[in-house]
């Protein structure tokens, strides 16, 4: 945070150089707006690559593929069913090919090196992103308009979507509901257990493969509800829609402090918030580069992120 | 066992690879015309729609008298991919395939990316919605039978301001996009001749979140918004101005007369203009038996009328298709020969009045044209509105 | 005696072998149309070889993970592209930026060199801060510096040298399928004895385990750097020749992708392999670029349509062939061993044995 605090004066100072015109706080509310949303948008992609690098110690590299594929299930469910059962089933789908690409890719090599495993996920990714080609025979696609959350809003000087107020709010409920399961129930034990050691848990009787099932399943599970919330702000689905947006979540999550929950939700909105000041000041070319400058300075300088735990490495 | 395995596959492998040697050149009279188009990728939906006025064309006459021969004409379509390092492989692919005559592309980076490919090979290449200066500059086997950017930008600023009255434009390029940027450029240019002032801005590949450009805009004071993007881009920022409420007019370049344009704009108050090549509401005689043709040709084939975009409004690219094939056409038939050379040589003097005006090359092997057609969006009902014919004072 | 005389005769025959294959492809070249398909695919191979024989350096050899490949390669294509243009040429290439700033060029081999020379100063910067991070953190830095690079070299401000984010063109390129042979056999032959020096024994104590070759008195931040930076100029020199293959550059093309797809390559011919890496490229290649293209078009036999086939369907076979080998052979065609031509007898006199058995 400290980081922040000292950078943020110097973009604010620089757009005031660049735009000569009086500047007033509320010229400013759209891109903190939207870096909000996005930035919770964000946040619930993180969580599914926090938690599984918890507790496989495996980037997940098809985590941003997942929700992009959830888009293209909502696409094409919504033109046959109702939107609100779409929705409903869009979640069951993206758990279930969740749960699938665990068990078929990463659970065959739980005993290979860590490099297989993440080769694994690369080819995943891979394979996601040639099928969606395939079926859309790489066309974008339009995505369907929700009612309500679809609708503009006005507050201050800034005009946006419900879904951009909505996000924020959902993100910290779905938080605080995933924190309070990882504390106080049986599974959450189990999954803090299995991160803190994976052969001593496996030795106390968890069931291993459960516990990372389930993992899964919540990581795809928050991916698909932001996939409903980030395709309604950018209505257009494309096969490397998760690319960009995957990567940066999972930014987020290492800045935060991988394995960190908490951690990642505040890297995320750091990042989302950054992202859109720095659009916003006019240099549009880094946007994105900034995010992995971030990234690096962490790396350099606390390489276990805002919030993680100090790493203790096993000789 | 395992190693006969292996052995039988390396065999295999081999085998495939002789087999691709050998594959290659057709029997009897036939001449190839391969379409370099994008399917997919950013401009998938308007290089459907370029390739669709090509099919029509050849589907009206896909014979050729060469020597007093019956040629049969053969397509040869490949995908650029909207992309500039996937261009020269499909490219290659085409020249492989041994086509005396390339159309093709809808977006001048793929097209300034594969021209030395085609220029290797000896090539001609008629370009048809390619707009960009340097598609064709400093070579002599690339053509064009659409404006360029120079006009084209020109003819914008011009609108922009004789209609909306602008002195200050936002001007919104992807990066990396030789259309985008080269039109954006010759925008600014006249623009600011004109008296004007600019904000430029510009966007990367895979960007979707262009809220803060658009609050750039509105914070900039500009005028009028130019956004001569893909059509990708362009739905999502229609879509994103209409739930931010700018009411600033947008204006864009001929990638944006298409259907998803209107898609996306529907129901909205905003206000669109764009420049083309045609109008579908043209009353010359050749222009209305093309658009008939056309539209009931595309209604009888499902797949073709899901090419279009689900409905059957003629897009400009499409009669621009269809008058590529036909001068591509005329070139063979005064070259009275299926080699690449000779269709290069008679191309120079080939005149032909095609369904988007006549159609003959100047010195660096573009088309003479002097008009733009401005159209805008009807937000109420979704459908093109004719504003004007313009032309640089 | 007997044991140098061996030797002697192993080079003789890896000169001789080398020499047959350029022999096969000068009669090729003399035999088929020069836009055959096979001539692509083996130039665009030999240049992949050259970058993943690169990349197995660092990852293979030296066991640090780094995902920045693509970066380096784009440094090298770019500094090639600018320092190559023709003066006559630069007006047009650099259209928005009044011809660039740049009025000179260098030749071709001068030129590669320097494209080398570009992508190790940046990876020697580069590797100062990043490379003394572990595994999977190294492996995110150094994309997050792909990412870095590749807007850099878009931006706007700097148009006037690397054309912003606009396409560079012109500049010389190679039509004969030996001269990309010729550059990454070379460079590939050095790596080979950089391999088997002191220092490619050292690289391997690292990968196997650090604590272990510190502890034996090897440098561990210097020799890490050494091959950082060394795997780095192979893949600027790689990008050059890249960049000639394909008559343009354009940074937008040098995505993370094109670092996986690398890395699929290495990982395919199997990690700690030369010889693994430059098959798999030629086999990748071929594969993606040639052999499944037929599963692009769609097919009739007779008048039954063949299911399935349609545009894009090469690319979701072939992603499920490299998952089967990533679940199914993790170590790849080769492992870690090398194909020789000791081993290639081996496997002749096995089979004839097995042969014999059957």
């Amino acid at each position: 945070m400290d980081f922040i605090n000292a950078f943020l004066p110097y973009i604010l100072a620089d757009i005031e150089k660049t735009t000569p015109d009086a500047i007033r706080i509320a010229d400013y509310l759209p891109y903190i707006l939207a870096g909000i949303s996005v930035g919770g948008q964000y946040a619930l992609i993180s969580i599914g690559y926090t938690m599984v690098y918890g507790i496989l110690r495996l980037i997940n590299f098809a985590h941003g593929d997942i929700f992009m594929v959830a888009g293209f299930v909502m696409i094409y469910l919504s033109a046959t069913l109702p939107l609100h059962i779409s929705a409903v089933f869009v979640i069951l789908i993206t758990m279930l090919l969740g749960f699938v690409v665990e068990r078929v890719a990463y659970k065959p090599l739980r005993n290979a090196p860590r490099m297989s495993i993440m080769i694994s996920a690369i080819g995943v990714s891979y394979l996601l992103q040639n099928c969606a080609w395939y079926f859309t025979s790489g066309l974008a696609k339009q995505y369907p308009e929700i009612p309500w959350i679809s609708e503009s809003i006005t507050i201050g000087s800034a005009t946006t979507k419900i879904v951009t107020i909505l996000t924020p709010v959902l993100t910290i409920i779905l938080v605080a509901a995933l924190v309070f399961l990882i504390k106080y129930t049986k599974i959450g034990m189990a999954m803090r257990a299995v991160s803190k050691d994976f052969e001593t848990s496996r030795l106390m009787g968890i069931k291993i493969n459960t516990v990372i099932s389930i993992t899964f399943l919540i990581g795809s599970f928050l991916a698909a509800v932001a996939s409903l919330l980030y395709f309604t702000n950018y209505t257009t689905v494309t096969p490397v829609a998760g690319a960009m947006p995957g990567l940066k979540a999972f930014v987020a999550a290492v800045f935060g402090g991988i394995g960190s929950i908490p951690g990642a939700v505040v890297g995320a909105f750091i990042i989302g918030i950054c992202e859109n000041l720095i659009k916003g000041a006019g240099w549009t070319t880094f946007s994105d580069a900034f995010t992995f400058a971030l990234l690096i300075i962490i790396l350099v300088a606390k390489p276990t992120g805002l919030f993680g735990e100090k790493s203790t490495d096993k000789v | 066992m395992k190693k006969i395995a292996s052995i039988v596959l390396i065999l295999c492998m081999v085998t495939v690879m002789f087999a691709g040697c050998g594959q290659g050149t057709g029997s009897g009279n036939v001449i190839k015309i391969g379409v370099f188009e994008p399917s997919s990728g950013d401009n998938g939906a308007g290089g459907k729609q370029e390739v669709l006025g090509i099919e029509y064309a050849h589907s009206k006459v896909n014979t050729v008298e060469i020597d007093g021969k019956t040629y049969k004409i053969q397509l040869e379509i490949v995908d650029n991919e909207s992309s500039n390092d996937k261009a020269p492989s499909a490219a290659a692919k085409l020249v492989s395939a041994k086509c005396s005559v390339v159309l093709g592309s809808y977006g001048s980076g793929v097209s300034i990316a594969a021209s030395d490919v085609f220029a290797s090979a000896g090539i001609p290449v008629i370009g048809i919605s390619c707009t960009n200066p340097q598609v064709t500059e400093g070579n002599t086997h690339y053509f064009r039978i659409c404006y360029l950017d120079p006009f084209q930008g020109t003819v914008l600023a011009n609108f922009a301001v004789d209609e909306f009255k602008a002195k200050k434009a936002y001007i919104l390029t992807k990066l990396g996009d030789d259309y985008s940027v080269g039109l954006g450029n010759y925008f600014k240019k006249a623009f600011e001749a004109l008296g004007g002032t600019v904000v430029e801005e510009s966007f990367q590949e895979g960007n979707s979140d262009f809220t803060a450009y658009l609050t750039t805009a509105v914070n900039s004071g500009a005028e009028v918004i130019f956004a001569p993007t893909s059509t990708e881009a362009a739905s999502l920022i229609i879509n994103q101005a209409k739930s931010q409420g700018i009411n600033i007019p947008l204006l864009a370049g001929d990638t944006w007369d298409s259907s998803v344009i209107l898609e996306a704009a529907k129901g909205s108050n905003l206000e669109i203009c764009v420049s083309t090549f045609f109008d579908e509401g043209d009353d010359s005689a050749l222009g209305s038996e093309f658009v008939k043709g056309f539209k009931q040709w595309l209604n009888s084939d499902s797949t073709k009328l899901q090419n279009n975009g689900g409905n059957d409004i003629v897009a400009a690219v499409s009669a621009l298709g269809y008058d590529a094939y036909m001068v591509a056409l005329e070139a063979i038939k005064a070259a009275n020969s299926t080699d690449s050379k000779k269709i290069n040589e008679a191309l120079w003097g080939v005149k032909y009045t095609g369904v988007t005006g006549s159609i003959a090359f100047d010195e660096i092997g573009d088309a003479i044209r002097d008009v733009a057609y401005i159209k805008r969006v009807n937000p109420s009902n979704g459908s093109w509105e004719f504003v004007a014919i313009q032309s640089v004072k | 005696m007997k044991i140098k005389e061996n030797s002697s005769l192993k080079y003789i025959s890896i000169l001789a072998l080398i020499g047959a294959m350029f022999l096969i492809i000068f009669i090729l070249e003399q035999l088929l149309p020069p836009t055959s398909m096979l001539f692509m695919v083996l130039k665009k191979g030999a240049i992949y070889s050259l970058v993943a024989v690169s990349l197995n350096l660092l990852c293979g050899f030296t066991g640090l993970f780094s995902l920045g490949h693509a970066g380096f390669m784009l440094i090298g294509a770019y500094t090639y592209a600018i320092f190559t243009i023709p003066l006559e040429a630069r007006n047009a290439v650099y259209q928005y930026f009044d011809g660039g700033i740049i009025n000179f060029t260098l030749p071709v081999p001068v030129a590669l060199l320097a494209a080398g020379a570009c992508a190790a100063v940046f990876a020697f910067l580069i590797g100062l801060p990043v490379l003394r991070l572990k595994s999977d953190y190294l492996a995110i830095a150094t994309l997050g510096f792909a990412e870095i690079i590749r807007a850099i070299f878009q931006w706007d401000k700097l148009g006037p040298i690397t054309n912003g984010s606009n396409v560079l063109r012109k500049f010389p390129s190679f039509s004969s399928t030996i001269f990309p042979f010729a550059v990454a056999g070379l460079c590939i032959a050095i790596i080979v004895l950089l391999i088997n020096s002191s220092y490619g024994r050292a690289f391997k104590a690292i990968r196997d385990d650090e604590i272990a070759a510190e502890a034996m008195g090897i440098n561990l931040a210097k020799h890490k750097q050494l091959s950082f930076t060394i795997s780095s100029f192979f893949a600027g020199i790689g990008g050059a020749l890249l960049a000639m293959f394909q008559t343009t550059v354009q940074a937008a093309a040098f995505k993370s992708s094109m670092t996986y797809e690398i890395l699929l390559i290495v990982v395919i011919g199997g990690m700690g392999s030369v010889t693994g890496s430059c098959i798999s490229s030629f086999l990748f290649i071929a594969a993606s670029e040639w052999w499944l293209r037929f599963l692009d078009d769609e097919t009739y036999i007779g008048s039954f349509k063949v299911p399935l086939l349609r545009s894009g369907f090469r690319k979701v076979v072939f992603s499920v062939v490299i998952m089967i080998i990533v679940l199914f052979y993790q170590r790849g065609i080769m492992g870690t061993k090398e194909l020789s031509m000791d081993a290639i007898g081996r496997f002749f006199r096995k089979f004839k044995k097995e042969e014999d058995v059957a």
